[in-house]
């Protein structure tokens, strides 16, 4: 960390910092006004746009955007809500279809031109869905199992000897209710701000070689740099995808488990 | 645990926390994830369901037509095919009466035949006895006359030898007798 956090003197090259790539200054001079804020607002449009634009009045036949949108639609269906939620799938397929498609475009702004920033990698983002569905959790929780039955499945499910529980519910309690929401954002959130960190960091490189100082000794590396942005950014963009659908699988997967008591 | 701890207490060093959220964005975030939800979830979504649900039904629909018409075609060919055995089993059935049928014809020609032959032979037989009963009732009468005929002509021409001729009549005359008796019998 010391290195890379050392400021740039000159010609000297300097990696970027989490503080020079994460704490942008307002767009327009409104102080809660930054980039990532600006995106979110353009994701949300983004993703109202292209499902309005499918979806307002679907056709028995798809045409055009509706069959894109339509594949989204059914891979969240097929992979995300039936595997977890069964024949609850079609209740929670507007959330779940909402939740992939805004984290697929926060994180895809990652690597779209002059955007180029993961909403995502700010953690509020993921937060607030995270708490959402934490809260939705354990509302379906009680209400599908009462609030007694929902703790006592979580933290003493039967068929165990009777020292485990000893062990056990304490780890139950602590993984469902502490640990689950905190990851759920957690892992959106730091996959994405350690991609946007590398692909940065890398195009950085072949900024700084080949244009700021350019040098026999420093082009190759600035050659570097450049391919390694472009497969990163490839790299990136399956993370990208990746992240959103396990974003919206986890979510899927406790759903389901409130709904209905494991083991 | 360090380095978490290190992190959260990043702030009262003055640096950048990546993990501790602002609060403008948490309100953005959920003002604009609201939004989504409620046009995408909440409008969006139940239409596309409603179309893919008649979809669903008009596939499953199509499949039920032709089933219903492949089905249909099967007993009509089934139909058909009992007809065609029926009426193959039918020309057989036919086909074996009218031999019977003829074999029952010949036969009975053949006895009509037969009959109809032992009858022209029983009438042959009652014409030749007739015929013959005649030829010997005019063979009778002839003989007699011609007997007679012969008796005048022999007594008549050869006097001289009268006791010869007589004893000639008398046993031919005899002789006569005896066979008209048994002709007659």
């Amino acid at each position: 960390m010391i290195t890379l956090t050392a400021p740039a003197h000159g010609d000297e090259f300097g990696a970027p910092t989490p503080e020079e790539l994460f704490n942008l200054a307002p767009v327009a001079g409104v102080e809660w006004f930054t980039k990532p804020v600006l995106l979110a607002v353009i994701s949300a449009i983004l993703v109202i746009g292209l499902t309005w634009a499918a979806f307002s009045s679907p056709k028995l036949v798809p045409r055009g955007v509706q069959n894109v949108v339509e594949y989204g639609y059914m891979f969240v269906r097929d992979q995300v809500a039936r595997p977890f939620l069964g024949k609850d799938a079609d209740r929670f397929m507007g959330l779940l279809v909402t939740l992939f498609f805004l984290v697929l475009v926060w994180n895809l702004l990652g690597v779209v031109p002059i955007a180029q920033f993961p909403v995502a990698s700010h953690i509020a983002f993921p937060a607030v869905l995270a708490i959402s569905i934490y809260v939705l959790k354990i509302y379906l929780g009680v209400k599908h199992q009462g609030a007694g039955g929902y703790f006592k499945n979580m933290m003493f499910p039967p068929g165990l000897p009777k020292p485990i529980y000893v062990l056990l519910s304490p780890i139950e309690f602590l993984s469902n209710m502490i640990i689950a929401p905190f990851t759920h954002a957690v892992r959106l959130f730091a996959n994405m701000f350690a991609g946007h960190m590398l692909l940065a960091f890398f195009s950085m490189v072949g900024f700084h070689f080949l244009f700021v100082q350019l040098t026999p000794l420093g082009a190759p590396v600035g050659v570097v740099g450049v391919i390694m942005t472009i497969i990163f950014t490839g790299f990136e963009m399956f993370i990208q995808f990746l992240q959103a659908f396990l974003f919206a699988m986890l979510a899927s997967m406790y759903i389901g488990g409130s709904l209905h008591a494991e083991h | 645990m360090t380095m978490a701890a290190k992190l959260l207490a990043a702030p009262e060093e003055g640096g950048y926390n990546p993990l501790l959220p602002h609060t403008y964005e948490l309100v953005v975030g959920i003002f604009s994830f609201l939004v989504v939800f409620f046009v995408v979830g909440r409008m969006l979504v139940p239409r596309i369901q409603k179309t893919l649900a008649e979809r669903t039904d008009a596939i499953e629909g199509g499949i039920k037509r032709a089933e219903e018409a492949q089905a249909e075609a099967q007993a009509l060919q089934q139909q058909y095919r009992d007809q065609l055995a029926e009426a193959r089993h039918e020309a057989a059935r036919l086909r074996e009466e009218a031999r019977e049928q003829a074999a029952q014809i010949k036969a009975e020609l053949r006895e009509q035949a037969q009959a109809e032959a032992r009858r022209l032979v029983e009438a042959a037989h009652a014409q030749i006895e007739a015929d013959r009963q005649a030829a010997f009732a005019q063979l009778r009468a002839e003989i007699g006359r011609l007997s007679t005929d012969l008796a005048g002509r022999i007594v008549g021409e050869s006097l001289e030898d009268e006791a010869r001729q007589s004893r000639i009549v008398d046993r031919f005359l005899d002789e006569l007798e005896s066979s008209n008796a048994q002709a007659v019998r």
